[in-house]
């Protein structure tokens, strides 16, 4: 009898000390767990606002082809859409797809705004943004082909591959949306990348350099002649 | 459109030359900009109050009235300046919606003059910022709920011409209505007090018989039965009026209240008709227990009790929640005990179950000591238990009750939210197809204005072009742009639809009469096909299978022809006649109709007044431009939002 009293004694001691032993390491864990909660609060706050102020008017207005009422009617609309005086690339998108409310213009609007930055530093300033105007609205044709072409060549190497162009045809797609007439085809895509590359690719290595393009285009005259269609925007 | 989206559109518009190379197709021409007005500064009195901007930042929204030539009407000549007549704090706000874009609420000022000034200059509320927009509609349902309690007051009078049914609902729902509904409402108030207390006091012993307590039901069975009887005819008649009055007789028979009517009384005619039946007394006996749902019909009578049901409901998740975290409380320590307690004899921790009252009532603190732990280890548990039973009850308890209404308020705040979210995100999205109508409405005047160029002189084309403003003629310009580039359309998403549908259910129309231009034409096929129409002959490219094959014999009467039904097609398209359009099973898309719609309206369809009416349009097709499909449906409403 005693040694059955002992044991159940020892049998209720010993889960007594494997349960003390279970809480103290959830209470361990529960103090961890909380004390690592407190520290996230502190740095959302810092956000750096980075003000950037453009060059002088006169700078600007010998390095572009504006005169300086028009850099000041484009600067008052930028600065008020950008206080900051920097564009990132979420507002570009934000502001571009406005214009394009039937379909996804954002994929576009990443391959333009890399186009416009041209320090590729993730964010357009005014004096970006007035250059790239200055060769797209009053630049001459191989200016403004040459920008054209940078903006296809997305990794920058001095080509165009069929990939490449073909990412920008689908980008131009998507802002389509999808109620179109005739409906988008899968393949619509493709087809007028194909299209596009039996007309460039002069020496049919698969790549489009940079003469190859404008020697294409200059012979095109739709493309001639609707390059010279937004003069006069400004 | 947006304010930064004035600005930034000739940005958008220069980006577009990174189309052209892709473009298969010309494009159309830009609009002129025929008034080169320089930015001026407009001068705005505002009950004497000159406030000062430039002309641009109030055209950013043509829709209101400042952007509109709505404000010409207020413009006074000799002071070169435009006089409002209106409260010069309110339009501030007004005027830096131009300047910011965004709308904002002033606290102080009173709802409805606010909305009378945004009424007046045009700025619909809806875009008033998030910062605002949530006080805005609070105060405004504040007013709403004020102006509503002063006309309540006056529903009760009666209206002349109501049915006896509907007169009854009616003192049914107020008892205040009439003094027979008054009379009926205390009366089954009564019998419903009766009816509990007769329950209660069945179950009352009174007196011996054979030296054994006997309830006083079975002591007077008679007295109670009749008792009972007539309360159950009183509510069983009041039943049948409510069902009777009732204008939707199967939403009533829904109701909580219906269907407490009906369990309340039940149980007696469920009696009457198994009395003699010895094995399902029993179950007579238990569904006796339903006439206590009797009191439930008090909650007819009295407010608060409908209230506290509701809060209930409402709360339920809240105490689903303390119930698990109970649950889980007394699950651990039932298990902790019972193997605790496991070891010494004669323990009444028989199994994990068992111990679970014990749980309960120690974590209740209740106590009742029928089970006790004999051993040390179930003792120190035990007292935890009970320690632990304390905190888990007591503390929870004030904060659920705080919790309680300070979630109950912020659940009902962001259901409100939520619905008033969709409302707005539903009107937004009107507004931003009423610009996507906007502009397949533009086309089709940008059709009239295309031929006018032509034919008619400098005058009529400057009045077409006022319709729109500039700003809305250089957008639509882009969007015309990358329709070329691409060399699709945008059409309206009911008309996509219909055009599915169409493909789905026509799938071998006209056989003989086939494209020329298949699928395989790809882009070029569609717009440019009316310039190879023109001069060269098309393509012709192997079609799915089941679809002949022609070249488009080029007669240059059918192609007139062709030319003027391109037209007539377009019409159609929203009329009734698209079972002229070929299409295959298996292929929902339309690409090859283009071609096919030409040649299948010349032979079947009449040719219908054309809406631009002049075949001297064949000439302008240079540009490819040419006419596309003019899909707007019927009902095109042009008006534009400025929520954008």
């Amino acid at each position: 009898m005693e040694r059955e009293e002992g044991e159940g004694e020892l049998d209720g001691l010993h889960t007594l000390a494997i349960v003390l032993l279970l809480f103290a390491a959830l209470k361990l864990l529960y103090l961890l767990g909380l004390m690592d909660t407190e520290d996230k609060n502190d740095d959302d706050l810092e956000m750096t606002m980075v003000i950037h102020r453009p060059e002088g008017l006169d700078q600007l207005e010998a390095q572009t082809n504006f005169n300086k009422k028009e850099l000041q009617v484009l600067y008052r609309g930028f600065k008020n859409e950008c206080p900051s005086g920097v564009v990132n690339e979420d507002t570009f998108k934000q502001i571009y797809s406005q214009f394009f409310p039937h379909g996804d213009a954002s994929t576009y609007a990443h391959y333009l705004f890399n186009a416009f930055d041209s320090e590729h530093n993730g964010s357009i300033k005014f004096e970006d943004f007035v250059t790239a105007l200055s060769i797209l609205l009053r630049g001459s044709t191989r200016e403004k082909l040459q920008w054209t072409f940078n903006l296809y060549d997305i990794n920058r190497d001095g080509y165009i591959n069929k990939e490449e162009m073909m990412d920008i045809v689908r980008a131009i797609y998507d802002m389509m949306g999808k109620y179109t007439y005739p409906a988008l085809r899968t393949d619509t895509p493709r087809q007028h990348v194909d299209a596009f590359f039996q007309k460039m690719d002069k020496n049919k290595d698969g790549v489009v350099t940079l003469d190859e393009f404008i020697l294409s285009c200059q012979e095109d005259e739709n493309i001639m002649r609707s390059l010279q269609l937004f003069e006069n925007v400004i | 459109m947006a304010s930064g989206v004035a600005a930034w559109l000739p940005f958008a518009r220069a980006a577009a030359i990174g189309w052209m190379p892709v473009a298969n197709c010309p494009m159309p021409i830009a609009p002129r900009d025929h008034s080169k007005r320089k930015d001026e500064l407009i001068i705005l009195n505002v009950s004497g109050r000159r406030f000062q901007t430039w002309r641009t930042t109030l055209e950013r929204y043509p829709d209101t009235l400042l952007g509109s030539s709505e404000k010409e009407f207020f413009y006074n000549e000799e002071a070169k300046e435009y006089f409002f007549d209106r409260d010069p704090d309110a339009f501030r706000s007004v005027l830096n919606f131009y300047r910011t874009g965004k709308l904002h609420y002033p606290r102080y000022e009173c709802i409805s003059a606010y909305d009378e000034e945004l009424a007046f200059f045009g700025i619909i509320p809806e875009i008033i910022g998030d910062c605002c927009y949530e006080e805005y509609k609070d105060r405004k349902r504040e007013n709403a709920e004020r102006l509503m309690d002063d006309q309540e007051e006056n529903k009760d009078a009666k209206l002349p011409n109501m049915t006896f049914r509907e007169t009854m609902w009616r003192a049914f729902e107020n008892p205040h209505t009439s003094t027979m509904a008054l009379v009926f409402y205390y009366v089954t108030g009564f019998f419903i007090a009766i009816s509990v207390i007769t329950n209660v006091v069945e179950t009352v012993p009174c007196g011996y018989k054979s030296q054994k307590d006997v309830p006083c039901g079975e002591r007077y069975t008679v007295a109670f039965f009749c008792m009972d009887t007539a309360c159950v005819m009183i509510f069983t008649v009041e039943y049948l009026l409510r069902l009777f009055a009732a204008p939707s007789r199967y939403r009533f028979m829904r109701s909580v209240m219906s269907i407490i009517d009906v369990v309340a009384i039940l149980p007696y005619y469920i009696g009457l008709v198994m009395t003699d039946n010895e094995d399902v007394s029993g179950a007579f006996v238990t569904l006796r227990v339903f006439r206590v749902f009797r009191i439930f019909k008090f909650s007819r009578h009295s407010q608060g009790l409908r209230i506290l049901g509701y809060t209930l409901k409402s709360c339920a998740s809240e105490l689903g929640f303390l119930l698990f975290s109970l649950t889980m409380a007394i699950i651990i320590f039932a298990t902790v005990m019972f193997y605790a307690e496991k070891g010494s004899s004669s323990s009444k921790f028989t199994s994990i179950p068992a111990s679970f009252w014990y749980t309960i009532v120690t974590m209740t603190t209740l106590g009742y000591g029928d089970m006790v732990p004999k051993t040390i280890a179930g003792k120190i548990f035990g007292s935890i238990c009970s320690l632990s039973g304390v905190l888990v009850i007591a503390l929870p308890v004030p904060v659920i009750v705080s919790n309680f209404s300070r979630i109950y308020h912020q659940n009902q705040r962001a259901d409100k939210r939520r619905a008033q979210k969709k409302a707005r995100l539903a009107r937004i999205r009107i507004a931003k197809k009423g610009s996507t109508t906007a502009y397949l409405q533009t086309k089709r005047n940008g059709l009239l204005n295309e031929l006018l160029d032509l034919t008619a002189s400098e005058v009529e084309q400057q009045h077409l072009n006022k319709t729109s403003s500039l700003l809305e003629s250089q957008h639509h310009h882009l969007l015309h742009c990358l329709e070329k580039t691409t060399g699709h359309e945008f059409v309206d998403e009911q008309l996509f639809e219909q055009n599915c549908l169409e493909g789905a259910l026509q799938p071998y129309r006209s056989h003989s009469r086939t494209p020329s231009a298949s699928s395989q034409d790809g882009p070029t096929g569609t717009c440019c096909s009316r310039r190879s129409k023109r001069g060269s002959t098309p393509v012709p490219n192997a079609s799915q299978p089941h679809m002949l094959t022609h070249t488009l014999p080029q007669s240059p009467g059918l192609q007139e022809l062709s030319a003027i039904n391109i037209q007539c097609a377009e019409q159609q398209l929203h009329g009734s006649s698209r079972s002229n359009l070929n299409m295959q099973t298996n292929e929902v898309d339309r690409r090859n109709t283009r071609q096919q719609q030409q040649q299948v309206t010349t032979a079947i369809i009449s040719v219908q007044t054309p809406s631009t009416g002049s075949s001297a349009s064949d000439e302008d097709h240079d540009h490819g431009l040419g006419l596309p499909s003019v899909v707007t449906t019927a009902s095109s409403n042009v008006i534009k939002v400025s929520a954008l």
